[in-house]
Parts: structure tokens; sequence; C-alpha cells
């Protein structure tokens, strides 16, 4: 017996994900950056040492934050930063760029915004790979220990976030072109409101006496880069004005507020399914 | 045939389009917020079909017709604004040859990604691969990047891909113009295969003498209404004659006499019922309905109708004289022609009605809106006649209408 298909299952049919589609996307989105470049992959890789030397250079001997192994404490939270901000990104313009085959060719829509998520993924691991390499090499392999299973979930809240957010943007992109300049704003912003550059002790400095230090943590990143800062650069040396670098030297600190982050990004994930799954009924008339 | 199965059916499709000027922006919208949404262009309106596995389907009609969208509906890529889809089975569209390639890969890796686009593993793609490279004639080429590929390549290697996915139903829309000769032979190759195979095809076409060929069906739209559906001859026919470009016929249709407007022609088992197909042997009703004005009825001398198998041949003819109608009653009038027997024909047919004055002249043409078909026994040639044959080896009979199908052997 053939399949039967009325409007309704075409529609949710097209939402489902085929992950070797997603793969082959992916895959393609990877050779063609990197087609016709001699050193190819290699400059992704090279991206983080150049970072890692000229912060070390402008926040350790000009600027003098204070904090120790500048370099190794921002890669920590940045590499997470950079995969989340560039996937965004990308899905913003993952349906709008891809007009042609919206508009010619019937597939799940739902791979469009996943893969600009996959590709940042594999450039994070890899990045990822470079930071604890340099860490290892230059003897600072203070990750080894059990606090980098904080990791885990640490980028499976990253994941959960940037793909909720990637659904919403992407879909919301289609009609209001205004999306992504509202992005390009949002993610300039969330770069300096996230623990990246700073410790987040000063946050905790400034906002605790108010009783506000936990709404700091609502948004997910916020929890991320934390975590992730406690799983790689892992040590909690104490700050010359008071304090320390890190929030806390535990765990639960960590688990709670990514618990927290996990809840928004949960909702916003069904709020960005929502969104991209009315829109995109339309996707190849509004484009 | 009962068993025939419809595998795609739409009804009462409509789509509208908004207006060009669209507000792709907040500030935009918010400025145009209570003023409507702008005008709508209705691409298509009260689209009803069915078509029945293993047909192959011409969708004709003028530029902006709304075949295209049709076809972009009936593929999924369009939601229709009214109106219901229902597709059954593993569909392949190809609505434009090489539609997600990208310029930078090789054709190797296209392939892959336009498979599975299109819905396959990778380890069907594996298996199909060098097929696909051999249909498109690419192997020196396979490896090199397709943005350096001419555009008869291009599609060569689109077309490949699209025709490996196996579908049951394949929707094209104008891709078989392309690409040089040989090619073009190569894909009515393939579409002849998926014929013998029983696929059901639909593709958009300008080629009016491709509908001829291939199809054993032609849908003609007009400002996104179904004018015509049913046999190709005659919906190229109806084209042509939409498009100006009709052959001059012995008598042309002209418009009827102000006092004579047609209603429906209607052919059935009795006159009055409607029915598509038919046997030999099957009672075939046709029902002629007429509005005749005072000043026309008492000038009406015949009411004729002809029926007409493909390229407008008469086939036969029944006619009714001034004797036998109310000339002397105006009004709307019902004339009803049954035939008990039908003969034993093959193809689709139509009635053309013809209404004549005591002087001879033609008062008015009109001819049926539907086609109907008559299946009796083998395809080929307009009659099934029954007839002996004798050979060195001895006399055998041949009945007609032993072996059922068209053409599929």
């Amino acid at each position: 017996m053939a399949s039967t298909s009325t409007t309704q299952d075409r529609a949710r049919e097209q939402g489902r994900v085929r992950w070797e589609l997603l793969a082959g996307l992916v895959r393609k989105d990877l050779k063609v950056k990197y087609q016709g470049s001699v050193l190819g992959f290699l400059w992704s890789l090279a991206n983080p040492l150049v970072v890692l030397v000229v912060y070390t250079f402008v926040f350790q001997v000009v600027l003098k934050t204070g904090i120790p192994l500048f370099g190794f404490y921002l890669l920590s939270g940045l590499l997470v930063w950079n995969s989340f901000a560039g996937a965004v990104s990308t899905a913003t313009g993952a349906v709008v760029g891809n007009a042609g085959l919206v508009k010619k060719v019937r597939f799940p829509l739902a791979v469009l915004p996943l893969s600009a998520v996959g590709f940042a993924l594999i450039h994070f691991a890899l990045q990822l790979v470079v930071l604890l390499a340099a860490m290892t090499v230059s003897g600072h392999a203070d990750f080894a220990g059990p606090q980098i299973l904080l990791a885990v979930p640490a980028i499976a809240v990253a994941v959960l976030f940037t793909v909720a957010l990637s659904f919403l943007v992407a879909g919301l992109n289609v009609r209001y072109r205004d999306t992504q300049h509202v992005v390009e704003v949002a993610l300039l912003a969330g770069f300096w409101l996230n623990p990246i550059v700073y410790s987040v002790s000063l946050v905790r400095t400034a906002l605790e006496p108010h009783g506000l230090f936990w709404a700091y943590f609502l948004n997910p990143m916020a929890g991320v880069v934390t975590a992730m800062q406690r799983a790689f650069y892992a040590r909690n040396p104490a700050l010359p004005g008071g304090g320390t670098v890190l929030a806390d030297s535990g765990y639960s600190f960590y688990l709670e507020k990514l618990g927290l982050g996990a809840l928004v990004s949960a909702a916003l994930l069904v709020l960005g399914l929502w969104v991209y799954r009315r829109m995109s009924a339309d996707f190849a008339e509004e484009l | 045939m009962a068993e025939e199965n419809v595998v795609i059916s739409a009804r009462a499709v409509g789509k509208s389009f908004r207006g060009s000027a669209r507000a792709t922006s907040l500030k935009e919208r918010v400025l145009r917020m209570g003023h409507g949404t702008g005008e709508r262009f209705q691409a298509l309106t009260d689209v009803t079909l069915d078509i029945t596995a293993g047909h192959t389907v011409g969708l004709i009609g003028p530029n902006g017709s709304g075949k295209s969208t049709l076809l972009k509906i009936l593929t999924g890529i369009l939601r229709p604004s009214t109106g219901t889809v229902d597709v059954r089975g593993r569909v392949s569209s190809l609505l434009e040859l090489g539609a997600g390639f990208n310029g930078e890969l090789s054709g190797r890796d296209n392939i892959y990604l336009n498979a599975s686009l299109l819905g396959l593993s990778r380890k069907e793609t594996d298996g199909l691969f060098d097929s696909i490279v051999a249909f498109a004639e690419l192997e020196d080429f396979i490896d090199n990047p397709v943005k350096h590929y001419s555009s008869g390549m291009y599609v060569r290697l689109g077309f490949a891909v699209a025709v490996h996915v196996d579908p049951d139903i394949l929707l094209v829309d104008e891709v078989l113009a392309v690409g040089d000769e040989a090619f073009a032979k190569k894909c009515l190759d393939k579409i002849a295969e998926f014929q013998r195979d029983g696929r059901t095809i639909l593709f958009v076409t300008h080629s009016l003498d491709l509908v001829d060929q291939i199809c054993d069906r032609g849908i003609v739209l007009d400002h996104g209404r179904v004018v015509f559906d049913g046999d190709p001859q005659f919906a190229t026919g109806t084209l042509r004659a939409l498009l100006g470009t009709a052959e001059p016929t012995v008598a042309p249709p002209e418009d009827p006499e102000p006092g004579l407007v047609f209603g429906d022609i209607t052919i059935g088992d009795v006159p009055g019922t409607t029915r598509g197909d038919f046997r030999a042997g099957d009672p075939v009703g046709v029902r002629v309905e007429l509005a005749v004005s005072a000043a026309t009825a008492p000038r009406i001398a015949a009411v004729v109708a002809v029926v007409m198998g493909a390229g407008d041949i008469p086939v036969w003819v029944m006619q009714v004289e001034a004797d036998a109608l109310p000339t002397d009653r105006p009004g709307t009038w019902t004339v009803d022609f049954a035939v008990a027997d039908c003969p034993p024909l093959y193809g689709a047919f139509q009635v053309a009605v013809r209404v004549d004055d005591v002087e001879g002249t033609i008062m008015g043409v009109t001819r049926s809106r539907d086609t109907f078909w008559v299946r009796s026994g083998q395809a080929v040639g307009l009659l099934a006649v029954p007839y002996r044959v004798r050979t060195s080896s001895g006399e055998l009979e041949q009945q007609a209408g032993t072996s059922a199908g068209r053409g599929a052997g």
C-alpha cells in the first residue's frame, strides 16, 4: 500500500529532520568554506591561537585585569560563545540564503537552521582541542580533573539554547528582514553581557546586594560560559581587588545555573519551533 | 478500469498570492497596519483533479496560467490557500534542474547532496552513483566543480539525479526543453521507461507536440482554472485555440445567435447522467440542453450531435429534425440521444452540437466540456474489429477485445 500524504502529513514530513541530510549539508558548508584555500582547515585552528596570544598581551600585559593566565580564562568562555554567536548569526540567513532551494525542492526545512548549528558545533570541538593542547603544552593542564565533566551539561544547554534561538530567528527573518539586524546588535551586546572578558565575581559583587544575581542567569549563556570556565580554566585564584576569578569552586552552583538555563532554553525551543513551523508553510511564497 | 487508484487528488484547490508590494520589514508592517494587506493575486481557482496511477499527464496553458504554481502545490512546496491536496507514493519533482547544486562543489559531491535532498540515503546513492554519472555522460568531469560545467552538463546531471530517485510519481516542470537533441531523446526514453513501469508522470510543457506524443491525458489551465481535462489531442487543440494558433477548421465554432444559448452537454449511460468511461456494448446517452428565444425557436430546422474522436474526426452523427422539436415552445429544450450499444471504439471522444436553420446555415455550434472514453480491447486503432488471419501455417480467428490495457504490453 502506497503511503498517503495529506496536506497536513506533508507539512509534518517537511518538519521532520533527516539526519543524513543534515550531515550532508554540514559537510557541504565545511567543504565550501575551505575550498580553494591552501591551508584549509588549519585556519579555524589558527584562529584561537591568535586570539590567545593577542588577548593575553592586551588583557594581561597592557590592561592588567589581574586574572592569571588570562588567555586560557578568556578562551574557556569565548570558544563556546563564538560558536553560539556564529551559529545564530548563520541560522538567521539560513532560509533566506537558500531561497533557490526552498522554492524549488521539497525537503525537510528544519535542516536549514540545524545545519548552521552542526557546522558551529564541529568548529567548536576542533577549537576546544586546540585550547586543551595549548594548555597542555604550556604546562597548565589544569582542566585535567573531575570538574571537566561540567562541560557535558554546559555544552548540552548551549546546544539546546542555540537550536532554540536558531529556529526562532531563521523563521522570523524570512518575513521580517529586520531580524538579522536585531540579531547582530543582540550578539554584540551579548558578548559583553556574558562574563567572558571579565570575571563573573564582578557581576556577583554588583548584583548580589540587590538580590538579582540569580536573574543574571536567566540568560542561558551566562550559565554556560561560567560552567565552561570552571570546567577548563578550572583554577579559582583570588582577584587583586578581592573575590575570586570564578564564582564558585564547587559543582552545585553551576548545575543550578545550567538547570535554570535549560528551562529557559526549553521554553524558547517550544516558541522557536512553533514560530518556525508556522512560518515555514509560506517560506516558498515569502522568499 | 475499476482497479485504477488515484495517486494525485486535488479538491477545489485555490491559491492566491499577496500583491508585489509586500511589507518585508517591521517598519513597513507597522506603517501599513489598518491599510489592508494589499491586493491579492489569484493564481489558481477551484482546481479539482484526480490522476490515477500509471498515467502520463501533460499540464499546458498560456504563460502565467498557474501551471507551475499547481505543480509546486502538488509537490508540497506551496500550500494551497483553499482546498486540499492528497498525493500517494514517493514523489520526485523536477521544478528546476540542478536546483540546490553548489557551484563550488564537484559533480560527485553535488550528486550526494542533491540525492540526499530528494530523499535518498547515502547508501542508496552509493549504489546508484555509477548509473547517475553514466546517464549524465559526465564520467570525465565528475570531480570538477560544477561551476565549470556547461549549462547542458548541469542540466544532464540534474535530470540524472532526479530520475534515479525511483519515484512513483514524477512531477516535471518544463525541463525537457533544455539540453541537446541527443539528451532530450534520452530523457524521453527514460520517461517511456517510467511509463512502462506504470509510474505516474505529470509534466508542464510548452511543447504541444510532446503532449500529443507521450501523454494520455492533457489538462489545460487558463487564468488559474482548468478549462479542459481529457484527451491530449483535444487539450492541445483547446490550448491552440486559446493562444490563437489553432489551424483554421472547416467550420470554425462561432458565437451562436443571440436567441440561442447552449446549456450543458452531458454524456452518461442514459441521457441526463454522467459517465466518463464506456466499453463496447454499453448504452450511451447524450443530453443536450438549449435555451431558445421565441424569435429563434421557429427558425430551427435541426439539432445535430456529432461524436468526435481525436483530431476532431466525426465518428458518428445523430440528429433530430424540426418536426420532433418543440419549435412552438421557446424556453429550455432538452434533446436526448440514446445509443443502445456503444460501438467497439478505442479512445477519447467529445460531442459537438450544431443547430441549423431552415436554410441550412449554422445558427450555433458548441462542444461538450468533458470527454468520455471508450475502451474496447486493444489500443491500436480507433475501432476494435474482429478479424481472421490466414497464414501459411493455417487459419486462426482473432477476437477483438481479448487483451486489455493500452500499449502497456
